[in-house]
């Protein structure tokens, strides 16, 4: 997703007006403690928190990781099944007890209900609010009630980091504890986000030092990327409710487009057309026979950039976790495309995606030796 | 590109001759902590080189394909006391294979690799996989399956340089792999617990007897999938005046016979799965056992190969490779 350029140009205004440490006291320090505060003051309104409750990070994998290690103190974790790795490997490393999904990757009730039941120390409950693969959102409400009910001493983390485009943070997590996001998923820059701690989580800090975030977050904060990362929350909140949309209207073209041109492409996790459980901002499809990465291939060829699953580490596409988790059968997530749309996404660009999807498809079917 | 120097200078050579050329590293194996093929180090040496030469730099995951085509032949093969060579296993079905059928369908032309062999052209129009310019650090043996089909799309281009002039090459370039030390052999197995730790993992290994000619018990083994037909070390043998060998190993009674080096000898080898660079071949034939080999003279007949002078026995599981001079002809798997 660009950079909003509001955003970068708070970017480069505070690194180049406002050099100093916001710790310090002289008057540039003071300068640069100004626009933090501004920014958490932001931050806090666009996540329904308080200011004091807005921790600053290097990234939503540190939010996810600060919250999960540091708030489980201990007890049992409990995690659903289609968490990202920041969230999810953290979490197993704990032990954690995985609750499932169902088909269309939404969690299961009962069945966290079921988990929550087995367990008696339970401190940590941690379901996303949107996914990043396929972009359930998950009714994180009736979690809440769920773990409110079975386990009223857990506390309740949601890694927000694909959702504050599409969905009204403040509300849609209100009754959550712990609350990750990450910049970059909403216009901002990479390499900043920010955990909201409700008062009274107790939370052990990772990163131990200087003291700064009220002890929970050590280091010189980012302050050019915090304040770049307000600007971008504060327009993609403002205009979110016309952006989304105008995005799912092109999300739905684009998805009616390629259902229509490949007759056996699977919409992933859709059942009768309903896409109202999902971010507008994504389109997840399967196309059975084909491969994810010479597809994607071709795409990048024909100038659209698409993902498959989560990428390893050397940049080659590993099978999904997530596709796994919500039941999608191993012949089907081996051709996963996921077409991701955001802020500057236009009209042109559905079209070239509309002409680009197909006839990689073809081509690749067309192609295809068959397997003696 | 492997990360290495041969398919780093294989790229130069391509783009420096006007082709269109895109890196592929194939992920075949291997986590962060693998230090082997594929792992991320070399993934990034790859990039680096591709990024240095202006050229795309892509990664394909064959690793399902490799468990399947590989891993899993190479360890039934262990556990049924054979000497498998999973490196031609890896060319066979993964880069001259999979990746052939991939790079057509995206709409490539040829796949080129650093191998150290050529593709000639004959008169008749077909081709054939010749020995590299290097003797000793030739390939061909390895590259013995290419047929008419692969051979057309196949380019080796560092075939017709030493391996000192590659390094030169890739030095001139500042290619940041010109020093980077040759890959050792079977890329999959770098842990310190070696093969064994390996098979270990995934198959019960069985300790086994070592008897002589005549049955008698002389020495134990820890473990007789590990054994190889012609092996003289690891026998738990007392020391003995005469050298033995391993003259044949069976897993079903756990049992490793040895013998002098005599009754190692050989006139003929028995064939399975025999191919060819362009149909069936009879007759005279030069013929090669390992990597590097000695290639000696021998007569083929079907499935029989017949030497012209008997010749320490081949190892079950070893890929025997014909020649005419320095060109390949064919091959196939020892029974």
């Amino acid at each position: 997703m660009p950079v909003r350029p509001e955003a970068v140009a708070e970017l480069t205004r505070v690194l180049t007006e406002l050099p100093g440490n916001p710790s310090g006291s002289h008057a540039a320090a003071r300068a640069a403690r100004r626009v933090l505060d501004d920014a958490r003051d932001v931050m806090a309104e666009v996540l329904g928190a308080g200011p004091g409750d807005v921790v600053f990070t290097g990234g939503g994998t540190e939010a996810d990781n600060l919250a999960v290690l540091g708030a489980s103190a201990g007890g049992s974790v409990v995690i659903s099944s289609v968490e990202h790795p920041a969230v999810r490997d953290p979490a197993i490393g704990l032990g954690a007890h995985v609750a499932p999904v169902d088909g269309t990757g939404r969690i299961d009730l009962d069945g966290l209900a079921t988990v929550l039941d087995g367990l008696e120390d339970v401190r940590l409950v941690s379901v996303m609010l949107v996914n990043n693969e396929v972009g359930a959102i998950q009714p994180l409400e009736a979690v809440a009630e769920v773990v409110r009910r079975h386990t009223p001493a857990a506390v309740l983390h949601t890694d927000a980091v694909q959702a504050l485009s599409w969905v009204d943070v403040a509300g849609a997590a209100a009754s959550a504890d712990l609350i990750s996001v990450s910049a970059h998923k909403f216009g901002g820059p990479k390499g900043v986000g920010a955990l909201v701690v409700r008062p009274g989580v107790a939370l052990a800090a990772r990163q131990i030092g200087g003291g700064q975030e009220r002890e929970r977050r050590s280091g010189t904060q980012n302050v050019a990327g915090i304040a770049a990362m307000a600007t971008a929350a504060r327009i993609t909140a403002d205009r979110r409710a016309e952006d989304v949309n105008r995005i799912t209207a092109l999300r739905d073209r684009l998805a009616d487009g390629v259902l229509a041109a490949i007759p056996d492409a699977i919409e992933t996790g859709i059942v009768a057309g309903d896409r109202s459980g999902r971010a507008a901002g994504l389109c997840h499809l399967c196309f059975p026979g084909v491969e994810a990465e010479a597809l994607l291939f071709l795409l990048d060829e024909a100038g659209v950039a698409a993902s498959a699953a989560s990428s390893c580490a050397s940049g080659a596409a590993e099978p999904s976790a997530v596709l796994a988790a919500m039941g999608v059968p191993r012949e089907h997530a081996g051709g996963s495309l996921r077409l991701s749309l955001g802020w500057a996404t236009t009209e042109a660009d559905v079209d070239r995606a509309l002409a680009a999807v197909p006839e990689a498809v073809h081509r690749l079917r067309a192609g295809k030796r068959v397997d003696a | 590109m492997s990360g290495g120097v041969d398919s780093s200078v294989t790229a130069a050579l391509l783009a420096e001759a006007g082709h269109e050329v895109h890196g592929v590293t194939l992920r075949l194996w291997g986590g962060e902590a693998d230090q082997g093929c594929c792992s991320v180090a070399d993934v990034e040496d790859a990039r680096r080189v591709a990024d240095h030469l202006g050229l795309d730099h892509h990664t394909f995951n064959f690793g399902p394909d490799f468990d399947r085509h590989v891993v899993e032949p190479y360890v039934a093969a262990h556990a049924a006391g054979r000497t498998p060579n999973p490196c031609i296993e890896c060319n066979r079905h993964l880069k001259f294979d999979r990746l052939l059928e991939r790079a057509e369908v995206l709409g490539f032309d040829a796949v080129a690799t650093g191998h150290h062999a050529r593709v000639v052209g004959r008169p008749d129009g077909t081709r054939r996989v010749a020995r590299g310019a290097d003797g000793p650090k030739d390939q061909s043996y390895v590259l013995h399956m290419l047929d008419q089909a692969a051979l057309a799309r196949v380019l080796l281009p560092v075939g017709d340089l030493t391996k000192a002039a590659v390094r030169e090459r890739a030095a001139d370039l500042g290619l940041r792999t010109a020093a980077k030390p040759d890959s050792q052999d079977v890329c999959f197995i770098q842990t310190a617990a070696g093969r064994q730790g390996f098979l270990a993992d995934r198959i019960d290994l069985t300790p086994g007897r070592v008897v002589d000619a005549t049955g008698l018990q002389v020495g134990e083994v820890e473990a007789v999938e590990l054994v190889t037909v012609g092996q003289r070390r690891g026998l738990g043998l007392r020391k003995q005046q005469e050298p033995s060998f391993v003259t044949s190993v069976d897993v079903g009674t756990a049992t490793v016979t040895i013998g002098r080096k005599e009754d190692l000898l050989d006139e003929e080898v028995a064939l399975d799965d025999l191919v060819w660079a362009d149909g069936p071949v009879a007759g005279p034939v030069l013929v090669q056992c390992s990597a590097h080999g000695d290639p000696r003279p021998g007569v083929l007949l079907g499935s029989v190969l017949t030497w012209d002078e008997a010749q320490p026995r081949v190892a079950p599981g070893q890929s025997v490779v014909f020649y005419d001079g320095d060109e390949v002809l064919g091959g196939a798997i020892a029974r």
